[in-house]
């Protein structure tokens, strides 16, 4: 019985259903601290909302303008050198939580783009332009300068290992 | 022609964000329900001094953390005034935006069980090797 209910609903509403458990126990065992999550959830909605809007403007753009066969030349497998910058640039570039982009990216990976450029992508969101200045502040102008070289050189050592190791 | 491929497109994107709702809706309360269970002090606690196994510590701690990058710069400001080692504190900040434990469901659901667990494992072991490789850099400079 409970097979064919799980069967019936997909993967996505499992998780919500998952996350809405733990949010149950929590209030059973302290009303506190789940009150705290859910106005915590409603501030985390809010701070991502301009993200939402334009990851979603975004993906209207590819989905108007980007067929598969620009994607592969662009971000699959025939982009070379030109797929490397453009998910190492755009990743910089990206703002936003990670998880933001999962949408837009699975929907490109879809129409062709490669493993490899979406970890790149992925990976060079850890280098935030904006948050350079607070780096610096931090840990100083070496550090932060030898730690972006790095991190954009392991974008591109960690794209080609996921490739390897997916396909 | 133009108006019916952007009706097309503007569908397709509707379709695409009813789809995934879900899912970004169960990151947010799940981000949310760590944010209120672990108190920021909670975290200074668990490193032990050794320098080969605080960088694993710091990387494994910024993988299940989740959040703006910020809260990483300055949780690992206070590591360092504390004395916990550069390397650990780097592998942290690393592991904070490159792996993600918390948003793995999402990334799985997206992208696919076998690159999620894969991408973000490498992620986590390379957090570390960079991490080594920065300090061994900054100590030629």
């Amino acid at each position: 019985m409970i097979n064919r209910l799980l069967e019936k609903i997909s993967g996505k509403w499992i998780f919500i259903i998952i996350v809405s458990f733990f949010y149950g126990i929590l209030a059973f065992a302290n009303l506190t601290s789940a009150k705290m999550a859910i106005i915590q959830s409603f501030q985390l909605m809010e701070k991502i909302l301009p993200t939402f809007l334009l990851i979603s403007i975004l993906l209207f753009i590819s989905n108007l303008f980007l067929d598969s066969k620009k994607i592969i030349n662009y971000i699959g497998k025939n982009s070379g050198i030109k797929g490397w910058l453009l998910s190492i640039i755009t990743g910089v570039l990206s703002s936003g939580p990670i998880y933001m982009w999962y949408p837009l990216l699975s929907d490109l990976k879809e129409r062709g783009m490669k493993d490899s450029l979406i970890t790149a992508f992925l990976y060079n969101r850890a280098v935030k332009i904006p948050l350079l200045p607070m780096m610096i502040y931090y840990f100083g102008w070496s550090f932060t300068l030898v730690l972006t070289f790095y991190m954009i050189v392991f974008s591109i050592i960690n794209g080609i290992l996921v490739s390897k190791l997916t396909n | 022609m133009i108006i019916n491929d952007s009706k097309k497109a503007l569908q397709k994107t509707i379709k695409n964000l009813f789809q995934i709702l879900p899912i970004m809706l169960g990151v947010i309360m799940l981000i949310s329900l760590f944010i209120s269970l672990i108190p920021t002090g909670f975290y200074a606690t668990i490193f032990t001094g050794n320098i080969f196994l605080d960088p694993l510590l710091g990387a494994m701690i910024g993988s299940i953390s989740s959040g703006n990058p910020l809260v990483s710069y300055m949780l690992g400001g206070e590591f360092l005034k504390q004395g916990v080692s550069l390397i650990a504190v780097t592998a942290f900040i690393l592991s904070w935006v490159t792996v993600g434990i918390i948003q793995l469901p999402a990334e799985s659901l997206m992208l696919g069980k076998q690159y999620a667990i894969t991408r973000n494992l490498i992620s986590l072991i390379s957090s570390i090797i960079v991490a080594f490789l920065t300090i061994a850099t900054l100590s030629l400079i």
